[in-house]
């Protein structure tokens, strides 16, 4: 450790950090793994090999990318709405985005899935004209998700949009690009990397998020039941091996996709000149 | 291309950021837009370009109206203030950015646009830096590219913000040589916006000067160092002693050489070259004394003292050449004689 930083305290910061990481993160994720070791391979393959534990990784993971997908893309256009144009009641709006933060996602879920059931207020109209049932069907799961991830990407992206040098734009017209060229070649690439993170953070939310989904999914086994609740079945049959199994595989893979989407955002922000 | 501009104005609520501009620029010219801050040299600017709309008034580019015209249709270059250049670019990718976005049947072919970058880029010496991003340049290539992309789609008319104000002292006085130079060699009509008034005479071949939206004066630089049209541009443009007859010890005034008898106008304005100081034949009764000096290279600058008659003492400054002012021997404190040459007369 070099002595010539200016600010001091290096080691305590470092160690703090490090305590948290330990207490908070890394021993209860190690314990999960402790836990799941009590697990024979074979028993760990037959519980994975599973239809209906297969099935419910299906739905949570193609899910949750849908919804962050669609996220990613409401909530770059509500950002871009929110920075650069000024209308009436604006911060009122800019409020309502954080609310699904403070919202407890029981209440969210409720909410959504009574509106948006065959006979809600929503759902019948969805019904009555394109013949497509939301609530208690997958699509229901990300209807659910899409609510819960939209700030993380709104959030994200704000900052950013606010930042981008808006004569870039100019310059670009006065090279003669139209407005699409504009956007495409000029805004987009420098917003990008921002959208993505707001896309993975929305993601890795969808992936464990279970308060508001199980009131609007239907829990229908093989069709609508996503892995945590599978996990709480497990657990209240006092599975405890099989249910820690199934959260290991969870986080595993969540990890590998989280690092997929940072080599990702590495790779554009690279290319974009902006390492 | 000449550019016209009939009746210009720009409101911005209650604010009259241009009020009736008129102005010819002929095919050509290096003109310099000059005046202090927020005298609606930069909005002009960029009415001229398209990126703002004039509420009254015409914009003519080689005689065609060009008023309703967006910024890309105008064939027009613009250099911004802070550059913007388009930084998840390379430096290569910003100069070609404006040939690769022409459509299909205009586009010049990938060979083409290669060779035509590095050409611009050694025009701006800079072919060495062709796969950098901005953020990876000083001030000063920044502003070179920003101008090097400008020049790539060929523009009929380029427009310059500020172009120098965000450099260091050093690399603006070389890059202000460079730009006449350049525009010698391109001969392309170009306007550029500034606040220093000795960038403006330093570059340009004619200059206009603005203050609160409207045009002061308009001619060469020598015209408009040598005859002021009024009191404002004789103030901003290099330094002025001001001396008001009714306030100022007028016989005094008399001494130094103005003559007061029948005054052109109430204010007389006097550059600091145009007074000539002497060694007093009775050091007691002149009421002029030396209180410092600036060293600025060739000349020397004199801050002098003179007690007025109600006890206030004003500042005048003159200005002699170094060896002048070594035969003088002067020091701090020594009574002096002024002479003055030449005066400016506002009402």
């Amino acid at each position: 450790m070099p002595q010539s930083h200016i600010m001091p305290g290096f080691r305590p910061t470092l160690g703090f950090t490090l305590f948290y990481l330990a207490l908070i993160v890394l021993i209860p994720l190690s314990a999960l793994v402790f836990k799941s070791m009590q697990l024979s391979l074979d028993q760990y393959g037959d519980i994975l090999t599973n239809a209906r534990v297969q099935a419910s990784f299906r739905v949570s993971f193609v899910s949750a990318l849908i919804a962050a997908g669609i996220a990613a893309l409401f909530g770059f256009i509500i950002a871009w709405t929110l920075v650069r144009y000024p209308f009436p009641g604006k911060r009122l709006f800019d409020a309502l985005i954080d609310l699904p933060f403070a919202l407890p996602t029981a209440v969210a879920g409720i909410v959504l899935a009574a509106i948006y059931e065959p006979n809600g207020w929503i759902g019948r109209i969805v019904m009555d004209t394109l013949g497509v049932q939301i609530a208690y069907k997958p699509l229901g799961i990300v209807f659910a998700l899409i609510f819960i991830g939209l700030p993380f990407v709104v959030r994200t992206v704000e900052p950013v949009l606010q930042e981008f040098d808006t004569a870039m734009e100019e310059a670009a017209a006065s090279l003669g690009a139209n407005r699409l060229q504009t956007f495409i070649r000029i805004i987009l690439p420098n917003i990008l990397p921002a959208t993505l993170t707001g896309f993975a953070l929305a993601f890795a939310r969808g992936v464990g998020e279970y308060g508001s989904v199980i009131f609007i999914a239907g829990n229908m086994p093989y069709v609508s039941e996503i892995v945590p609740l599978l996990i709480i079945t497990k657990l209240e049959q006092y599975d405890y091996a099989g249910a820690t199994a199934i959260g290991l595989t969870m986080l595993v893979i969540s990890f590998l996709l989280l690092l997929l989407v940072n080599a990702l955002q590495w790779w554009v922000r690279r290319r974009s000149g902006q390492l | 291309m000449s550019i016209t501009l009939n009746n210009i104005g720009k409101r911005f609520g209650n604010f009259a950021a241009l009020d009736n501009i008129n102005l010819e620029i002929p095919e050509g010219e290096l003109v310099a837009l000059l005046g202090p801050s927020g005298c609606g040299k930069t909005t002009l600017l960029r009415i001229i370009a398209g990126l703002e709309q004039a509420d009254r008034g015409q914009v003519l580019l080689n005689g065609s109206d060009v008023t309703d015209q967006p910024v890309k249709n105008r064939q027009i270059g613009f250099v911004f203030q802070h550059y913007a250049l388009f930084r998840h670019m390379t430096v290569f990718d910003n100069i070609a950015f404006g040939l690769r976005v022409k459509p299909r049947k205009e586009r010049p072919s990938e060979t083409k646009i290669q060779e035509k970058v590095h050409a611009l880029l050694n025009l701006v010496q800079l072919d060495w830096l062709a796969d950098r991003f901005p953020d990876q340049l000083s001030g000063g290539q920044r502003q070179r590219i920003a101008l090097a992309r400008a020049l790539a789609v060929e523009p009929s008319v380029l427009l310059l913000d500020e172009p120098f104000g965000a450099l260091d002292a050093s690399v603006r006085k070389d890059l202000r040589l460079w730009l006449r130079h350049l525009h010698h060699e391109l001969n392309v009509t170009s306007i550029f916006v500034t606040h220093d008034q000795e960038e403006a005479m330093e570059v340009a071949s004619q200059i206009v000067v603005l203050n609160h939206g409207k045009i002061e004066q308009k001619g060469s630089p020598s015209e408009i160092y040598d005859s002021p049209n009024n009191d404002f541009v004789s103030r901003f443009i290099g330094h002025t002693n001001v001396f008001q007859l009714e306030k100022d010890d007028s016989s005094w005034l008399a001494g130094a050489g103005i003559i007061i008898d029948d005054p052109k106008g109430i204010v007389a304005h006097v550059r600091p070259h145009n007074i000539q100081v002497e060694k007093p034949q009775d050091p007691a009764n002149s009421p002029v004394y030396l209180k410092d000096w600036q060293h600025l290279g060739a000349i020397i600058r004199l801050e002098l003292s003179k007690d007025g008659t109600n006890g206030k003492a004003t500042t005048i400054f003159a200005e002699m050449p170094n060896e002048q002012f070594r035969e003088l021997a002067l020091q701090k404190g020594d009574r002096l004689s002024l002479h003055i040459k030449h005066a400016h007369w506002f009402n």
